[in-house]
This record gives structure tokens, C-alpha cells and sequence, in this order.
């Protein structure tokens, strides 16, 4: 093949100043500026371009557009490496390299073409009729077989290097579709007022009209109305931009290649969300191939398809060339066939046939057979004979491309996506769009207006309807007609059944014959022929092969169309990279990490960073020690025997003001809040309304009406959207307010023996003696001109206080502590420190609230009392709530020396049968330094009494250790060391 | 109903296919059955199968609205697993397990049960901790569970995201080796058949319209084809439960949401196991032609519609990149939903319900497939003899009203929407 | 994508909000002690294929609850209104069309 050997001489939409250089399958070849890789391959004469899915058989170009299922090739290596991309849909450009898929060793000699000799065998669904012995393990055998000759292109396993980007778009009226229908109406709304979004899947405006012979009158009104509209400041014309899918609230979602952009590290791709006020369906139409045998050899093509390579792309495909039609619309391809210089003989399957037509196909030397249609192909890696059948018998033609067309399908895709069933309409034989919604509107070949003139006047009307939906009614000027497009309507027929291999999915290898055993074996309806067959399951979703099925079917059930139905279109129309639904929000940016007031302070003093909820917080100081393990004892014990500093800022914050507030604290916490003093703090526990415990913190009462409530970091949100929702749908009658303060304030921890000394030289303005400020209690003043919280809490069992800074102070107050408590041996301490510090108090946290305990299980019982009125309080009273053996909080204490204890080991009585769930869990474990042994937190039934011992059994660590079930408090019973 | 095997396929293959035999027949609804089983989905017919197979009770119906398969037995992302925590589910669901085992052989239709293993990541020492919980649950129930380390999880899915700059690091994982999964339209496809073959009546395109009763027991259903009596009703119709159990006056603690699943275009092989991210929603496995199916969270608010939200289909796309940077470019073909049933501890029910002659099989919120043998075998056996199996004992009704729910994650009432 | 219009802050993506699900079912008082009408509010869900009174807040917004009337077949919003205020009608928008139901 000579470079561009199919290329015309002259015409097309191509720059023949541009040539640019790709290749595929290694092949150096020539295209030029303008052309698709499709086009260009087809001026270079490559005819085959792929293999089918499972025959593996040889297949060319059949499409010009999004519909192509053979024409499939993989672009780019590494992680640039995307297969299954349309030739048709891709963009020529300078160095672009394109492989062939589906095919070993070679395109032209693939071994699994053999399968096409297994054919008989490989009938729809074969795989659930067999593969099932000997054993019963035997699929695992033949699946590993059938996964490899299975899929299409080959994806990269390398992080895709490139970048995408999602943007947020708003329009009174969005139209799907730039062919005259979409430009039509994209003119009538921006002439109406309203801000319009045109959007097109091609890289040129157009549609049909680019199918036209050049200097053709349409040629002259797409110019003009690309000129008009470019005029408008507020219409946005967004070309390689594919509606990929349509979502409630007249929502688009819309894709956009730059594929030219990530030369330069722009995004590749662009996912828009288009907020539309209105929408305009204006996508058009899609041919239907003919179902015959051998109708899937390379140079057979779909009518239009043909046209717009010879048009368009100055690209003759064939030079002798059949037509295969049942309507009018192909007999154009023939037409222009023949005026480029192509030998072409046109079978009509109508029998009569239009005058006009007829005269001008003499004219120009077409041989016409009407009632007839192709029987046959010859021919393997291209085509090579038609045998025609009709009226006075077969005849065969030489030839070396088929056109062919079966009528035109409207893309109803968006709108069934959704659920708007499309609806059958007899006068086309054909499904347009079932009911609009309100604001949305249908344009051109969507609505059965398959004529350009028709497309221009729909589409204008449907612009004004939708601007004025908008309500911009602006006076709009009349349409600009196109009177040379006025062809006469297509008609349109049902074909012959098929004989013989004659492919109705093209891409999948569904044929005719799969149809009909769908059919025998009863998986008759459309949703079973296309689950048992995989019809339409391909990368082109069965654009073409849809209306062949449903027809095929409704014709071997002796149904109507409408009676056999159609299939629910689902999103995405055209396959959408996933990187580009992602956008910027991956890497970093994914779930962004929030950081405290002091984070860089814990980085700069070497913190091991742990990330809890997406905060950052420092897990252990690599200076207490060299792993965690040795560290967090370390820092139990400076909290311990002198004092510790712990970031809190990530606890969440609410501040609760009104007259009512103490009667809201009173309701949604367990334990009773009404009467806290004001300056005095306390621990509450939430219940959910099921009487499960949701959440634990304390809330301080600063004034009669303020309180500042504090609640677990991973409830924060939870904890502040329910108070307001109480108070806005249940308690309106409460005078209360909620906000959420958790960014606002930094906070800290200082605990221990030595914690008031250390405050006191950080902020020596504040009395904070024992009377002053007691356990519980509450002072406020000021830092470095930011208010100043301290708050007498202990969640160590410490003597411990909770100093809450304005957020922008928080490093500085944090320094000033980190500097004056050095002294009194103050260290910084992590989380896994502050757990094992809880543990050994027998504080329950997240482990043991784990949505499924009581207040009774968590021995929080007692705080509640002979309360009532309270969230959750009725329903906690359900039976099985309060069952004697259901599992409830106990410590654990280690008793095999030099073996530890560990989370998630199953708690077994002596003797009894390790096996099942045993009689609880370990929830939280840790080293005791005060007690030189592992002790444990553990959810264990009511029936092992205190004192007996247990086995804890963890089966993935080998462990089986003996444990004694005492108090959850191990330090400090009394609290001796939280007062004085 | 002939056999399915290499020789008849061969036979049938050589004479053009032209003797296949309808998979199930086409019959008109009979006046009267001993049971009608409403919902032609993988639990009803399953049901069906099992009340024929186990109990010999073979004059039943099943009910369904559209075609066979065509609810979430058809649309879900095909998942088999059984690594439940609590006393109940985990039996439950590693019996289900079992019976997929066998299911091929069982029902003469090979469902493609593929035992490829699932691998849930670990992102932290904690979660690498409750994972190993979860395995001594399972093992000491009999149930197969590794814990892997982060150099495991590497060397079995190379492609994740091991970089110094991985949003979510990988600690390591937990993995069910028996887990994977299977071709879901055969399952459904499969019973019907075996079903059929034991003479059960599969009634298409026929919509349940009401109930008929006799005093204050349910004796049948009034459908589009007219009233069919029953000796007893099961409803086995996930996702649509309240619809129908409104008509029959059941007060049930249900709302419906829409589980969105996902499908990228045919690839060659590149995800040999089931994965599950462990620091987000999604999971990913592969299917025989070469797809990557995948699924995320609930789209979050009450639906019937069976069609997704553009919100979570970032967020799940999202999700997959942070665990599988290499997914980026791959292309997404279709994305659909499916209308769960979801109770309020999200484990389901199964049981003879308040009403006398109406059985309960629903509230599978995101876990049905995986259950569809068991449920079939344990709700034939409840309808049966009018009292549940052990295995699905803990699944009543009148759990919420006792307070003996099966709160897998802890969440509370519909607390998915808050 | 929902487009709920809010009475505070105009229309905007569902994902701003927080759904907080059926809103038809009456919250006992919190005092009320009658086990039946805690079980019916927390647990029994009336959960129709169609209109739905339901709670949203605009976390993301003036975090406010709304109630909206939503169809739970096409998820057409007919209202939304101030949990706050007894909720109103509002004039079909042209950001929510309202659509026949589907099915």
C-alpha cells in the first residue's frame, strides 16, 4: 500500500498543508490535519484493524463515529497505555502511535482465530452448559483459560501520569448535540437571551453538514451559523465534548479530551458538571447495519460512514463498491461514490423504488437492483463478492466495499439513562425518547427529523422553547434555512432473517443465529437475549446492534416491537476514563489530611505522625524511644510520675448557648445536666434513640446559658448535626443555638503529678490552686490576646487539665508549656500513650463504644440512675438489652508471665471448647507499667464471674494466654490522684 | 429437564443447536398452589428449588413482576464472601458459602463460582488489629482467613498503590481465599431451571396486585393474571418489600436505597482477586469477558429508582484510584443501580411473619447475593414447617422490638443517612 | 445529582446536605415513656415508591434542616421547605423539573 493511496485528489475538510506522521502496528504512515486515525488509516488502505471478541475474527473500519465496535486500538506505553479507544473517535495527531488488540502473535495472523472452527461449539451461553466437571473445583481450571482469551486491549498496571480535572458549570440551556438541530437551536436561545452551552462530540461543529460534498450550500449555512454564534458573549461551544451521561436536576455530565494538552501538563480530560436550566436533545441519529451473512468482513461499512470518508476526509474506502439499503438516505453514499470516481452498484430491498432517485443513480452510471438485498459475502481479511438475492434470483458482484444501511436508530440514550423509556414510533421503525421532563426538549434525528431541513426548523423551535423555559424570551429572528437539504423522508423495512454467520453484534460476536437459540431456550425477553448473549454488552453498548436484536427477537416471538420492548441505556454514553470522574481529587487531594494548630511544631520534634480520621496526630516522640512499643511506656510514665502534654485539638467542639441550653444538655446526654453549676464541668454520655451509647465528652458550664461541650473526634460532626437537628425539627420550642467550634480553639492536655506546677509557671496571671480551680472546674483568661480556657479533666487518671487556646495562639501557648514545664520533667506524649493511659484507668472509648453496647455494658449505668426523658432512654429498655449475660466491660489481667495479651483474642472459659465466639473479646490492651503486666479491656457475657479466668485465644497470632477477669479500673479506684 | 455437559453441547452444537430445550418452561399460573413464592429474583427462586428439593413440596409458583433475574441478583457487583463477626451471620453466611461450593453440580447450570480469594487492605496498625479479630472469629468458626503482611498483599496485587506518597498506606490485609465470585445471571438462571425441573411453575410479566385472605390469613395473591390461591405466600422480593408488604399490611422496618455498581470496558486479565479497600468504599474484582466490576457506598437517601447519583460516582471513583492508580485510565461502560432493602441493623429477615399464611424473606440491604443459597434453603425450610432454621433464627422480625440486633458495623438505625 | 433549592441559599448539589431520612414520622415527645411510639418512630419505615417528606441539612450551607418532598421513583422534588416553619408549596423551579412518574 503507497502512502495515502485512498486519499482523493481533492477535497475534504482535511489541511493537506498539515501532514502529520503516526503509525500502527509499528507501520510509518501519513495523515493530515483534520483527519481521524480512522480516516487515515482508511486513505492508507489498512482494512483490517482488529479481531472480533471471540471469533477472532478479521475486522475493518465500519463506522465513522462513537457507534464503532471493530475499529478498536490501544494508544500510548507505560502508564500512558489506554486501550479499546475508537479509531473513529480519535483525533489524528503528530506522532501518534496506534497498536492493534485482541490478536497474538500478529493482526494478520492470530492463533485464536481458530476459535471461528470451535464456532459450532461456542454458541451463546455454551459456558453454562459445561465446564463443570470432573470436580467440583474444575471451574477454577477452565476459567483461568478462558479470562485470557477473554477481554479486549490490554490496560497498564503504572500509575496513570497524567492529570484531569473536574469542573462546575451552570447554563439556561445546554444542547446535546453541534449538527444543525443542536447549532439551530444553540442560535434561537442565544438570540432569546439565554446563556447557552453547545456541546459536541466531534472536533468540528456540524454533524451531518460535514458529510456534505464540499461547497455545498450546507457547507455555506454551517459557516454562517458558527459566525452568529460565536458572536454571543454568552454561548459556550465546546467541541470533543461527549454528554456522557444526564443525572436528576437537569445535570450533565459532560467529557472533554485535550488530548494535545498533557504536552504542555495541562489535564488531558475535562469532566464538566453542566447545571442546565433547559436541555436540548440534539445528538442525531445512528445508522443500523443490515444483518447477513459474512456481514462483518472488513470493507463493510455503515452508508453514511462511507460518505463521510468521502466527503469529509477525501478518503475513497473502495472503488467498487455495493450499497446495501432500505431507505433513501443511503442512496446519497451511492451518489457521491459514484461522482468519486468509485464503480457502484445499489440493492434496494424496497421494490419500488423513488423516480427522482432512479434518474440521478442512471445518471450517474449506478446499476440499480430494487427488492433486493445481500445474501452473502466473499471474502476474508477484506471484502471480495456480494451475492445479491431479489425477485429473479443471486447474482454475485465484485467488490471491495459494502454500504450498507438498515435506517436510523434515534439516540435516546441520555434521556432512558434517566428512565424515560424511549417509545416506539411506527412512521420511522424506530424508539425516540418517551415523555420530556419539564425543561427538556428534542431536536432533529432524537425526535425522527432526519432531514437536515427538519433538524434546522426542530431545532430552532426547540431553542426558543427552552430559553423561554429560562424565561429569556427575547424576539428571535427566523430560522436560516437550508432548502437544498430537503430530501424525501426515509423509508423504512423490515430485513430477511439471516442466514449463516451474520453478526447483529458486531463487536461481541452475537449473531443471528444466538438469537434464535436465546430464543428456543426462552431467554426471550430483551433484558435475558442481552444477559445470555452479551448483546450490547461491548465498548460501543450495542449503539448499532440494539434496533437488529429487539427486531430479530420481535420477529422470532411474533411480537411487535413495542411488545418485546427495549433495554434501559445506562451512563456513561461513551466510555469515561476514570481518572477524569476523579479529577484533581486524587493523591493528596483525596480525602485531604486536616492538621492541628501544633502539627508542625510535633513534625519539628520528632512525632511519628498517626492519622486518625484524617486528622494528623502524633503517634509517639521518636525521643521517648526507638519504636512505639518502647516509647509509649516511656511517655505513660512521664505522665505518670511528672507530667505529660498531649495535642486534644482534635476533639470536637460545640458551643451551646441560649436560655434552654441546660434543658438540651439535660436531654441528649444520659446523665443529667440541668443542674451543673456554672464553672464546673462533667462527663456525659449520648445514647442513640435505639438506647445504644453513641458518643462520650464533657461539657462545662460557662455561664447560665453558655456551655462548651466537647465530644469524641470521629462523632464531631455526627454529634453536632444531631443537636440540630433536634433542635430544628423536635424541640422548636427549645431557645438554644449550636455551632461547631472545633477549628476555632487549639487544645491541650497537661497531665499528671506535676501538671499545676507547670501550668502555673505558663500562666502565672491565673490562680489555679485546688480551690480555685477543683477537679471539674473551669477558669478562663487570656493568652497572648487570645481567650484562654482551662478545664479540670482527667482522661489518664492523672491530675490533668485541658487548656483550650484560640486556634492561632495554639503553638505559641503549646511552646510556652513545652518551655516552662521542662523542669518538672514535662514531656509531649502521643496517642498510643494517651490509650494506654485510658486503658489502664478503664476509660471506654471507640473500641468498647463500638455501636453495640449499652450504658449497663459499659458500666456506665450507674451515671444515669432513675433518670427518664432522655434520647434513647425508652428503647434501652428493650429485653434483650438487658439480659443477664449479655457482654459487658471487665478488665483482664495477664497471668502467664512473659506472654502479653492481644486486641481481638476470643475470650474462653476454662475448659470450655475453643471454637465459635467463645464468651467475649479483648477491646484494648496494654502494657502496665504501674502494674509490670499486660492488662486489657474485654467485652466478656455475663456469666464469667470476676476472679475467674479466662483463655484469651488469638488464633492468627497462636496465642492462647490465661487471663483473670477483674475490675476495668486498674489505677487508682478511688481517684486519689485527680483531686488535691 | 436434559442435562447440561460436554456431550450434549457437542451434540447440540453439531446439529446446529436446533433441539435446546426451553431452560424453564412458559406455563399459565394454575388456580391454586400449595406455595407461591412472589419475586423471581436469586432468593425466590432459590426458595422454590430448595421447598422441591429438600421438603418435596413441588406445586409452587413463583411470582415475578418482570423476568426472572431481573432485580439485584442481576445488578450487583456478584461478591461471595462469608467473613461476618457476629453469632448468627457468621454461620449464616459460611453455610451460604457451602452450598456455592456445590451449587454448579446442584443445579446442573455452571454458575461460574470462582474461588478467587478476597483481600481486604489494612491502612493502619489498629485496622491490621480489628482484621485479625475478625480472622479469629473466622477461624475459630471453622471459616478460612489470613492476615497478610504488606509484602504479601504486594506480591498477590502488584498493581496497588505502594508509593511513598499513597494517600492510605497499606499496613496489610485479611484474606478469604473461599471468597469470590460468581456469574450472577446463571444463579438466577440456574434455579430456574433446576427449579423447573422439579416441576415449579415460573410465571413472568406478572405483576403481584394484592393478597387474597380468608379472616386474617393470607391465602393467596391477586396478580395480573388473575387470583391464585396458596396454601402459604413467601415474599422474597429485596428492595421492593415495603411495596408489597404494605398491600399485605406488614409494618416493616425497611427503607429502600440504591446501591450503585460499575463496569469498565473488556480488558486482559489484571485483577485476579476480589480487593476491597479498607480505607474507603469500593471493591473491585474482574469478570470472565474482561470487566472490572466495582461498587462503592449507598447513594444515601431513600430510592426506587434503579439509577445512581453523580456524586458517588466520583467518590468511587476516587476511592478506586487511591487504592489503584493505574484504574485512571482505564474507561468506565456503564454504571446502574440497584434498590436495596435496608433494615436497621443491616442484616436481614427471614421468617414466618405476624400474619398467618405470609412468609418473610428481605432486608438484604448490601449483602444478598452472597446469601442467595442460604436464604433460599433456610427460608424454604422456615415456610416448610412454619419455623425457622437455626441459621436463620437470629433473622426476625421482632428483633428490633427486643433489642436482638446484628449490628455488623455498629451504625445504628439508618444511620447509612446520617 | 438532586438540585435541592434551598430556602436559605439558593439551589444547590444534593452532596452539600446531609440526609436525615423520612420525615413523616412524628418523634415522640422526650418525655414520652411510650415504648410503641419509640419503636415506630426509630424503627417502622412507611418507605413508599413515591411522594416522600423527607429531612436534609445544608451542612455545607446555612446548616440548616429542610424538608423536602421528594418522588422516590425519579426523584423529582415537588418542595422543600424550613424543618423550622411549617413547610410550603413553592412554584415549580426550573432548576427541579418536575417529571411524571416513570413507572
Amino acid at each position: 500500500m503507497s502512502s495515502n493511496s485512498k486519499r482523493l485528489a481533492e477535497g475534504g475538510r482535511i489541511d493537506r498543508g498539515r501532514p502529520l506522521e503516526f503509525s500502527f502496528d509499528g507501520s510509518k504512515l501519513t495523515g493530515f490535519q483534520g483527519d481521524t486515525l480512522a480516516s487515515a488509516l482508511l486513505a492508507n488502505g489498512v482494512s483490517l484493524v482488529g479481531r472480533s471478541f471471540k471469533y477472532h475474527r478479521p475486522r475493518g473500519i465500519f463506522s465513522a463515529g462513537a457507534e464503532e465496535p471493530n475499529a478498536l486500538v490501544t494508544l500510548g506505553t507505560g502508564g500512558r497505555r489506554e486501550p479499546n479507544l475508537p479509531a473513529t473517535m480519535l483525533e489524528l495527531a503528530d506522532g501518534m502511535g496506534a497498536e492493534s488488540q485482541n490478536r497474538w502473535p500478529s493482526l494478520a495472523f492470530d492463533v485464536q482465530s481458530l476459535n471461528s472452527l470451535f464456532a459450532p461449539f461456542l454458541s451463546a451461553g455454551f459456558y453454562y452448559k459445561t465446564f463443570m466437571g470432573p470436580t467440583r473445583r474444575a471451574w477454577m481450571f477452565y476459567e483461568h483459560f478462558i479470562r485470557k482469551a477473554a477481554g479486549l486491549g490490554k490496560a497498564a498496571i503504572e500509575p496513570d501520569p497524567d492529570r484531569y480535572e473536574v469542573r462546575h458549570a451552570f447554563a439556561d440551556v445546554a444542547i446535546v448535540g453541534g449538527g444543525p438541530a443542536g447549532l439551530s437551536a444553540a442560535r434561537a436561545a442565544a438570540n432569546a437571551g439565554a446563556r447557552v452551552a453547545l456541546i459536541e462530540q466531534d472536533f468540528e461543529f456540524g454533524g451531518q453538514i460535514l458529510s456534505e460534498r464540499p461547497g455545498s450550500e450546507a457547507a455555506a449555512w454551517l459557516q454562517a451559523v458558527e459566525a452568529e454564534l460565536e458572536g454571543f458573549g454568552d454561548v459556550s461551544l465546546m467541541a470533543r465534548t461527549t454528554a456522557v451521561g444526564l443525572y436528576d436536576g437537569n445535570v450533565l455530565g459532560l467529557v472533554e479530551r485535550r488530548d494535545d494538552a498533557q504536552a504542555v501538563g495541562q489535564a488531558r480530560q475535562a469532566f464538566t458538571i453542566l447545571r442546565a436550566g433547559a436541555i436540548v436533545f440534539a445528538g442525531g441519529a445512528i445508522e443500523r447495519p443490515l444483518v447477513f451473512s459474512n456481514n462483518d468482513r472488513p470493507g463493510v461499512m455503515l452508508a453514511s460512514a462511507v460518505r463521510t470518508y468521502v466527503n469529509r476526509f477525501a478518503v475513497l474506502p473502495g472503488r467498487k463498491a455495493v450499497v446495501a439499503t432500505t431507505n433513501d438516505g443511503a442512496w446519497r453514499t451511492a451518489f457521491d461514490l459514484a461522482a468519486a470516481g468509485a464503480q457502484v452498484t445499489l440493492a434496494d430491498l424496497r421494490a419500488t423504488l423513488a423516480p427522482a432517485l432512479q434518474a440521478e443513480a442512471s445518471r450517474l452510471g449506478i446499476a440499480v437492483h430494487a427488492g433486493t438485498h445481500i445474501a452473502d459475502l466473499r471474502g476474508g481479511r477484506a471484502v471480495m463478492a456480494a451475492r445479491l438475492a431479489g425477485a429473479g434470483g443471486e447474482t454475485e458482484v465484485d467488490c471491495d466495499l459494502v454500504c450498507v444501511s438498515g435506517g436510523w436508530s434515534p439516540t435516546v440514550h441520555l434521556t432512558s439513562q434517566l428512565g424515560v423509556k424511549p417509545v416506539y414510533r411506527e412512521d420511522i421503525d424506530g424508539f425516540v425518547p418517551g415523555p420530556f421532563a419539564a425543561g427538556q426538549f428534542g431536536a432533529g434525528s432524537v425526535v425522527g427529523g432526519f432531514t437536515t431541513a427538519e433538524a434546522i426548523e426542530t431545532g430552532h423551535r426547540a431553542g426558543i422553547g427552552a430559553a423561554s423555559y429560562c424565561g429569556k424570551t427575547k424576539p428571535v429572528p427566523a430560522a436560516l434555512e437550508l432548502q437544498s437539504a430537503k430530501l424525501p423522508a426515509a423509508a423504512f423495512r423490515n430485513i430477511p432473517a439471516a442466514r449463516g454467520k451474520a453478526f447483529v453484534d458486531i463487536q461481541m460476536d452475537v449473531t443471528a443465529g444466538d438469537i434464535a437459540l436465546a430464543h428456543r431456550e426462552g431467554y426471550e425477553s430483551v433484558e435475558h437475549l442481552k444477559r445470555y448473549t452479551t448483546l450490547g454488552m461491548g465498548t460501543d453498548q450495542g449503539k448499532t446492534s440494539n434496533f437488529p436484536a429487539l427486531s430479530a427477537m420481535a420477529a422470532l416471538r411474533g411480537a411487535t416491537i413495542p411488545e418485546t420492548g427495549t433495554t434501559t441505556f445506562r451512563p456513561p454514553y461513551t466510555p469515561v476514563a476514570i481518572g477524569a470522574l476523579a479529577g484533581r481529587a486524587i493523591g493528596r487531594h483525596f480525602k485531604p489530611i486536616r492538621r492541628t494548630p501544633m502539627h508542625d511544631w510535633h513534625i519539628a520534634n520528632g512525632a511519628d505522625m498517626l492519622e486518625v480520621g484524617l486528622w494528623m496526630r502524633p503517634y509517639f516522640y521518636r525521643g521517648a524511644g526507638r519504636d512505639v512499643n518502647e516509647a509509649y511506656v516511656a511517655e505513660m510514665r512521664f505522665v505518670r510520675e511528672a507530667a505529660g502534654l498531649m495535642d486534644i485539638s482534635t476533639l470536637g467542639k460545640i458551643d451551646v448557648q441560649g436560655p434552654d441550653a441546660a434543658t438540651l444538655l439535660d436531654r441528649v446526654y444520659a446523665n443529667g445536666f440541668a443542674k451543673l453549676p456554672v464553672g464546673r464541668a462533667r462527663y456525659g454520655v449520648m445514647l442513640r434513640d435505639d438506647g445504644i451509647v453513641f458518643d462520650d465528652g464533657t461539657t462545662t458550664r460557662l455561664g447560665e446559658q453558655r456551655f462548651f461541650m466537647t465530644t469524641s473526634t470521629a462523632k464531631a460532626a455526627d454529634v453536632t448535626s444531631r443537636l440540630e437537628f433536634l433542635l430544628d425539627t423536635a424541640w422548636r420550642d427549645l431557645r438554644v443555638a449550636v455551632s461547631s467550634v472545633t477549628d476555632e480553639w487549639a487544645a491541650m492536655s497537661v497531665a499528671g503529678p506535676r501538671s499545676r506546677q507547670v501550668l502555673a509557671a505558663a500562666f502565672p496571671a491565673l490562680d489555679l490552686s485546688n480551690e480555685a480551680l477543683p477537679h471539674m472546674g473551669v477558669i478562663e483568661g487570656e493568652f497572648d490576646g487570645r481567650a484562654l480556657r482551662i478545664i479540670r479533666l482527667s482522661y489518664s487518671g492523672e491530675r490533668a487539665y485541658e487548656v483550650y487556646v484560640g486556634a492561632s495562639a495554639g503553638e505559641a501557648a503549646w511552646g510556652r508549656l513545652v518551655e516552662v514545664g521542662e523542669p518538672f520533667g514535662l514531656r509531649p506524649y502521643g496517642v498510643e500513650a494517651l490509650g494506654a493511659l485510658r486503658v489502664e484507668k478503664g476509660h471506654v472509648a471507640g473500641p468498647e463504644i463500638d455501636g453495640r453496647t449499652t450504658l449497663d455494658d459499659l458500666g456506665l449505668g450507674r451515671m444515669v440512675g432513675k433518670r427518664s426523658g432522655f434520647v434513647g432512654d425508652v428503647l434501652r429498655r428493650r429485653p434483650a438489652l438487658g439480659e443477664p449475660n449479655r457482654q459487658r466491660l471487665v478488665g483482664l489481667k495477664c497471668l502467664e508471665a512473659g506472654k502479653r495479651l492481644s486486641g481481638g483474642a476470643i475470650l474462653f472459659k476454662q475448659g470450655q471448647t475453643r471454637q465459635g465466639h467463645g464468651r467475649g473479646r479483648i477491646t484494648s490492651v496494654t502494657y502496665s507499667p504501674t502494674l509490670g503486666a499486660y492488662v486489657g479491656l474485654a467485652l466478656l457475657a455475663g456469666d464469667v464471674a470476676m476472679g475467674e479466668e479466662v483463655v484469651a485465644v488469638h488464633r492468627m497470632k497462636n496465642e492462647a494466654v490465661r487471663a483473670h477477669v477483674v475490675s476495668p479500673v486498674f489505677l487508682d479506684p478511688e481517684g486519689e490522684r485527680l483531686h488535691g | 429437564m436434559r442435562r447440561y455437559s460436554a456431550l450434549s453441547l457437542l451434540a447440540n452444537g453439531l446439529a446446529g443447536h436446533r433441539h435446546w430445550q426451553r431452560a424453564w418452561r412458559a406455563p399459565e399460573p394454575k388456580r391454586s398452589y400449595d406455595v407461591v413464592i412472589v419475586g423471581g429474583g436469586g432468593h425466590g427462586l432459590a426458595t422454590a428449588f430448595y421447598l422441591a428439593e429438600n421438603h418435596g413440596i413441588r406445586n409452587v409458583a413463583v411470582i415475578e413482576k418482570g423476568y426472572v433475574g431481573g432485580g439485584n441478583v442481576g445488578r450487583n457487583t456478584t461478591v461471595i464472601r462469608s467473613n461476618y463477626l457476629l453469632d448468627g451471620n457468621t454461620q449464616f453466611y459460611e453455610f451460604s458459602m457451602k452450598l456455592w461450593e456445590g451449587l454448579t453440580h446442584a443445579l446442573n447450570f455452571n454458575v461460574m463460582f470462582s474461588q478467587r480469594g478476597q483481600i481486604v487492605t489494612a491502612h493502619s496498625a489498629d485496622q491490621l488489629d480489628f482484621f485479625g479479630y475478625r480472622a479469629n472469629v473466622m477461624r475459630l468458626n471453622g471459616i478460612d482467613a489470613e492476615i497478610l503482611s504488606r509484602d504479601d498483599v504486594r506480591r498477590l496485587v502488584p498493581y496497588l498503590d505502594y508509593s511513598d506518597t499513597a494517600r492510605f498506606p497499606i499496613h496489610g490485609a485479611i484474606m478469604q481465599r473461599r471468597a469470590g465470585t460468581a456469574r450472577h445471571d446463571a444463579v438466577a438462571w440456574g434455579y430456574a431451571r433446576a427449579a423447573d425441573g422439579h416441576g415449579v411453575d415460573i410465571i413472568q410479566n406478572c405483576e403481584v396486585t394484592g393478597f387474597l385472605r380468608e379472616g386474617e390469613r393470607i391465602v393467596g395473591i391477586e396478580t395480573a393474571k388473575g387470583p391464585i390461591a396458596a396454601g402459604k405466600v413467601g415474599l422474597a422480593v429485596a428492595g421492593h418489600t415495603s411495596v408489597l408488604g404494605h398491600k399485605a399490611g406488614l409494618e416493616l422496618p425497611i427503607e429502600s436505597h440504591v446501591l450503585q455498581a460499575f463496569v469498565t470496558e473488556p480488558l486482559k486479565p489484571m485483577v485476579d482477586h476480589v480487593v476491597a479497600y479498607g480505607a474507603d468504599h469500593f471493591y473491585v474484582s474482574q469478570s470472565d469477558k474482561g470487566g472490572l466490576v466495582f461498587g462503592g457506598n449507598l447513594d444515601g437517601y431513600n430510592s426506587y429508582a434503579q439509577r445512581g447519583n453523580l456524586g458517588v460516582v466520583r467518590e468511587v471513583a476516587e476511592a478506586a484510584i487511591a487504592l489503584m492508580p493505574c484504574i485512571s485510565r482505564v474507561r468506565l461502560l456503564r454504571h446502574w443501580g440497584g434498590v436495596m432493602d435496608m433494615t436497621p441493623d443491616a442484616s436481614p429477615i427471614i421468617c414466618p411473619t405476624p400474619i398467618d399464611g405470609l412468609y418473610l424473606n428481605g432486608g438484604w440491604c448490601y449483602g444478598g447475593f452472597k446469601a442467595t443459597p442460604a436464604s433460599g434453603w433456610c427460608f424454604a425450610h422456615t415456610i416448610a414447617t412454619g419455623k425457622p432454621h437455626p441459621l436463620n433464627a437470629a433473622y426476625s422480625l421482632d428483633r428490633f422490638r427486643t433489642g436482638r440486633t446484628l449490628d455488623e458495623a455498629g451504625v445504628g438505625p439508618f444511620a447509612w443517612l446520617q | 445529582m438532586l438540585r435541592i433549592d434551598c430556602p436559605c441559599c439558593g439551589p444547590r448539589d444534593h452532596d452539600e446536605f446531609r440526609y436525615g431520612g423520612d420525615a413523616s414520622v412524628t418523634r415522640p415527645a422526650h418525655d414520652d415513656s411510650d415504648f410503641e411510639a419509640w419503636y415506630r418512630y426509630v424503627f417502622v419505615r412507611k418507605n413508599p415508591a413515591g411522594a416522600h417528606r423527607e429531612h436534609w441539612q445544608h451542612v455545607l450551607g446555612c446548616r440548616q434542616w429542610l424538608i423536602v418532598e421528594r418522588d422516590t421513583r425519579n426523584h423529582a422534588i415537588a418542595s422543600v421547605a424550613l424543618a423550622r416553619k411549617p413547610p410550603t408549596k413553592q412554584p415549580p423551579t426550573n432548576k427541579s423539573p418536575a417529571r411524571k412518574p416513570s413507572r
